[in-house]
Order: structure tokens, then sequence, then C-alpha cells
């Protein structure tokens, strides 16, 4: 068996014992209702953790995420409010402006060879600035396309709902997986993780992929956006704070080494809903607090991590034995 | 002498631009009064805030210096924070607690610098672990409230001043003076360097690459417990949700702005506080200069960017870069024309 895909193998198991477990304490948690809300809750995490795989795999970090996803949240409210244009229009419009703000940044990634940390540190700042700019308030969004969207759902056997954004969420994992294991620029951007020196002298147009990289993390922040507004039903620039470092955490956990060239798209789908899995938990558990669930997460990091290194140590191992 | 004025040369001039553009909007800018026997003015007003900052930059300095870096100091504020104020509220005095708070500091460095050296584990996850469960830590110490105390002497710490300086000003000068002379007076520095340039290279060359790395993640722990003492009794409360939040980036930039490469080796601790002070400068500047607060964080990223772009000694070369090719591109059609 390929040792490559161990941690993916590991994180499956650990997701279903983790389950398991949940199931035999509260056997409620195993139903449809649960499972439709999981991927419910968790949508718009899991689409912006899509585009942080593929920025992790090719050795980069993004840490604008959250900020994007807040101004995306507050530009719709802001628009459909003020403008009159029809929200599908709305939604063009805000994907390529994330779009081109990713792309913006890989630009600059690439051109002054600054550290990816850095540059999209400065665009979390700009994207979260330019969302107060529009507006200090939660400002709610009312439209009859929003009425549907957020009423659209199909229901399951056991009366569980799975939502419209619940799908899309899988679709874009689906697209994710075959955009990296399955397309030319996924092949370019393992070989980008790999090694910059390496990727170039094996013919990856480097800056071209870097650029693309950076917007595809773009247009996924804009689409979570568009999720986590048809979620909560609002646009506040304070929203998801911090959401790039639980996307970056549910890709670690989902098998994706940081140092990029290594990881599946699949995995992260995992690794998020074990987070949601958690958060469930406590909230079935009711009595531990909120505070438990940030450190059974960075215990839960850590452990995944430690798991990762001695999997690779050992299949190394054996890659020096022969 | 002349040479590490050289070094924070660009960072001085930032700040000379700075301040003249801060000036420029609010022309008191660089008024200093002396009021009740204390300085008063914005200039010191930024000493002042900068504090916790810098205080962090100077660890974060020699943390990037090794090649790694420290996410987790932030959240080490809110749990020294959180320390220290409940082992005031609990009446065990002023040094048990600043002897309690530094402890825990120095523990979550070494717990850091552990799973950097010894596991082996990325720089930027290890530290994410501390970073999102230490505020869950904070959250058990204070049990999800704000501790507020009113001890004055652990107070003047925060809002204190002496000889007319205040306290937290004091403390980031001299604690940032003391690193700079035991890095640069003794081989420390050097060896940090080294570890950084190549840590194989420089444990073959007999350096305890392993130790190393702990001992400066526990300083980068220490300098955080002492930036959440100043915050804390700046508040006169621990605030296990709040203090230090967002803290760790900006002391990322600090060191950026200061010059240093993320991927370690030389550093400087001079240049790291003055980007501190760059953008603190930045922060009380926008609001002195009167732009509502919702401008802020736009005119700090442009800023930030622009400082980067200039710093950046790629884009020298990208355009010299450009200009040849198109230099290469006349020449070629103008041989075209002739042939």
């Amino acid at each position: 068996m390929n040792p490559r895909t161990f941690p993916l193998l590991a994180t499956i198991a650990i997701f279903l014992v983790a389950y398991a477990i949940c199931s035999a304490q509260y056997p409620t948690i195993f139903s449809t209702r649960v499972a439709g809300n999981l991927l419910t809750d968790n949508a718009y995490l899991g689409i912006v953790a899509v585009g942080m795989t593929l920025v992790i795999l090719s050795g980069g970090i993004d840490l604008s995420v959250g900020s994007v996803i807040a101004f995306s949240g507050v530009f719709i409210a802001v628009m459909l409010r003020d403008s009159g244009l029809h929200p599908v229009v709305v939604f063009a419009l805000l994907l390529m402006i994330t779009t081109l703000f990713g792309a913006a940044m890989g630009g600059l990634i690439d051109i002054l060879a600054m550290p990816p940390f850095i540059v999209t540190l400065a665009g979390m700042f700009l994207a979260r600035g330019v969302a107060y700019m529009l507006t200090i308030d939660s400002v709610p969004i009312d439209h009859a396309v929003y009425d549907f969207l957020q009423g659209a759902y199909y229901l399951m056997p056991g009366k569980g709902r799975l939502t419209f954004i619940g799908v899309l969420m899988l679709l874009t994992v689906l697209a994710g997986m075959i955009v990296a294991h399955r397309t030319r620029f996924g092949a370019s951007v393992f070989a980008l993780g790999g090694g910059i020196a390496t990727a170039r002298l094996m013919g990856v147009k480097v800056r071209r992929t870097t650029v693309l990289i950076y917007a595809f993390s773009g247009f996924m922040s804009g689409l979570a956006g568009i999720v986590f507004s048809i979620y909560t039903g609002s646009g506040y620039p304070l929203a998801a704070v911090g959401t790039e470092l639980t996307a970056i955490a549910a890709v670690v956990i989902g098998g994706t080494l940081l140092s990029g060239g290594a990881g599946y798209m699949f995995g992260t789908l995992v690794g998020v809903l074990t987070m949601g899995l958690i958060q469930t938990y406590i909230i079935f558990d009711g009595t531990l607090s909120s505070w438990w669930t940030k450190i059974v997460i960075g215990v839960l990091l850590l452990s995944f991590i430690l798991l990762q290194k001695a999997l690779v140590h050992l299949s190394t191992r054996r890659q020096g034995a022969v | 002498m002349m040479r590490s004025l050289k070094r924070v040369a660009p960072q001085l001039l930032t700040l000379v631009v700075l301040a003249a553009l801060v000036s420029w909007f609010f022309p008191g800018f660089l008024r200093i009064e002396l009021t009740d026997g204390r300085l008063v003015g914005p200039v010191i007003d930024i000493l002042k805030r900068g504090a916790p900052v810098a205080l962090l930059a100077v660890g974060m300095t020699l943390v990037v210096a090794t090649g790694g870096i420290d996410l987790s100091v932030g959240t080490v504020m809110a749990i020294t924070g959180a320390v220290a104020a409940s082992a005031l509220v609990s009446g065990w005095g002023v040094p048990v607690a600043l002897v309690l708070a530094m402890g825990a500091g120095l523990a979550a460095g070494f717990w850091n610098g552990c799973l950097v050296s010894v596991l082996g584990i990325q720089p930027i996850v290890a530290t994410l672990i501390l970073m999102t469960a230490g505020r869950g830590i904070a959250q058990l110490i204070t049990e999800g409230r704000i501790l507020t105390f009113t001890d004055t002497g652990f107070g003047f710490l925060g809002s204190g001043s002496l000889m007319g300086i205040p306290v937290p000003t004091l403390l980031w000068v001299s604690t940032a003076v003391l690193v700079a002379l035991l890095m640069r007076r003794t081989a420390l520095g050097l060896l940090i360097e080294a570890v950084g340039v190549n840590r194989r290279a420089s444990a073959l060359a007999g350096v305890n690459a392993r130790g190393l790395i702990i001992v400066v993640y526990m300083a980068s722990g220490l300098c955080a417990a002492l930036a959440g003492i100043i915050a804390t009794a700046d508040i006169r409360g621990a605030d296990a949700n709040n203090a230090g939040l967002w803290l760790e980036l900006d002391a990322i930039l600090a060191v950026v702005i200061g010059g240093n490469s993320l991927l370690g080796g030389r550093f400087s601790i001079a240049a790291a506080v003055l980007g501190a002070m760059i953008i603190q400068t930045i922060n009380t500047g926008i609001l002195l200069a009167g732009f509502p607060s919702e401008y802020n964080l736009v005119i700090k990223a442009v800023l930030v960017l622009a400082i980067l772009m200039i710093q950046s000694p790629h884009l020298a070369s990208e355009w010299a870069l450009i200009r040849l090719q198109a230099e290469r591109r006349r020449t070629v059609r103008g041989q075209e024309g002739t042939r």
C-alpha cells in the first residue's frame, strides 16, 4: 500500500471512530438531522478550506480568507440594499473582485519574492478594512432570492435537511479534488510545493501558477462569503474573524503537509467535518464550555501532526532501507 | 556604530517620513509637555502604546532569525495576564504574580520550542496549536470572566511613570537594549544566525541547534509574558478573549518591516523595535490625523504594502530585468529592420 495515503486513511478512521463514540453516548448524533446540520453549519468553512488546501499544497499560505468572507457579506448586503441589482449579478461581481484580489496577492508574492505569510497578512488587513469602509454595522439581507436559497433543502429520510449550501460545499470539494488531482494545473501546484527550483526545472510556469493558486483561493473565499451570507442572512464586517486559522487547522487535520507537495483534497473535507463534530459533541454535552472546543481542537491538531510525523518517519526509514 | 546606524537607516527614514506626514495633518504631533511630572504628548503616547508589540517583536526577531515563527505570542499574553490577575485576586501579592506570569510565559515558550526542535514540527503549526488551545486555557484560568483587580503596585507597571517616562516604555527599551547587548556582546547572536541559515550545517559545526531553538522560543515566551503583564496592568484586568488578540501578526509585521528575513539568518533587534514603533505611529497617526476609524485598516494595509515594496530587493532586480528585456527586444527589432 502507498504510505502516502496513510495520513488520509488515518484521518478518515479517526473521524469514523469519533463519530461512533459520539453516537454511542448520544444516539441521536447518528441521524440524518445531525449529519445535515454538520454540512450546513460548516459549509462556508469547507469551501474556504478547499482554496486553502490548494494554497498549502503549493507550499504557501493565505491569511486573507476570513477577511474576504467578511468583505463578501458586507459587499453583498450593501449592494443589495443600495443598488437594486439582482443578487446573481452581485454574486458575479463579488466573485470577480475576490478572484482578482487573490490574483493580485499571488502576483505580488511572485514578483516581490515576499513570503506569502506577509503579503496575505496585508491582504487580510486590506479586505477587512474595505469591509469597514462599506459599513460598520451589521446589514440585514432581505431579498426574495435569499429567502428561496435559505429555504432550499432536500428532506432526507429521517427528516434531515440537506440544504443548498451543504450541497454546494460538497460540490466545491468535488471540484477541488478534480482541480488538484486530475488537471495539469493541479500537478503544477504539487510540483511547486515540492520545491520552486525543481518545479521550474520541470517546466512549471511558476508565476502563472502562483497567480492562479491565489486567484483560486480568492474565488473560494468569495464563494464562502456568499454561502456565509446565506447562512447568516446578513453582512457584518467583524464576521469570520480567525476563519483562516480554523481553515488551516482543518487542512492540517485532513492530512495535508504544511510544507506543501503532499496531501488530498478529500482529507480537508474530513478535517472540516471532524472539527464540526467536536463542536456538535460539545453542544450535545451541554456542560462543557465553549473554550473546551479550542483546547480539544488544539489537542487534536497536535495528535494529527504527531501521527503524520510518525508515518512520514516510518515511510522514509523504509525507503532508506531499500 | 556607523554600520548599525546604516542598518536601521530605512526604518528611521520611514519613521521621519511618517512623522512628517502626521504632522502635516496634525501640527502638534511632535509637541511634548511636562504635566504633573510626566511627559505628555503624541510621541510619548506612541512610545507607551507600542510597548506590547515592541516587546513581542524582540522575542519574535530571535525566533524569526532561527527560521521559525511564533504565532502564539498573543495568546501567551492572554495566559500570562490571566495568571497574574488570578494571583493578585487570590491575594498572593505582586512579586508572586510577576514570577508566576513569567514562569507561564517561559513554560509556553518551552512547549513551543520542544515541538519545533525535538519533534521537528513546522514552527507555524507548532505555535498554531498553542495559539488556538491557549485562549481556551486562559479562559479556564479566568473561568470565562474578566478578572479585575485593584492592586496599584501592579497597575504601576502599566500606567505609572518613572522620571516622567511611562513605565511600559522603560520596560521595552531596556528589554530591547539588554537582549541586543546579550546577542552582540556574546556569540549568542552569531550562533542563532548560524542555526537560521542552515540548521544542519550549524549542528555539524558544533552549535547546539536543538537547545538554542528551545531557548529562543522561551525568550519569545518571556517577552510575551512581559507584554501580557503590561497589557493586564494597564487595564487592571485580564480579558482572556481579547488580550493580545492578533498582536502576533503586528509583531511579525514589525520584524519584517525591520528588514529581517522570515527565512532566518541575520537579524537586527533595533530595526524590529523601530518596526513596532512604525506600526504604532501608523495606528496613532491615523487617529490623530482625524480620519474616521473605519479607514484605519485600509490605510495601514496600504502603508505596510508600500513599505514592504520599497524594501523588497527583488523589485529592483525585477525592474532591471524588464528594462533589459525591453532593450533586447528593441535591438532585435533594430537588427530585423536593418536586415
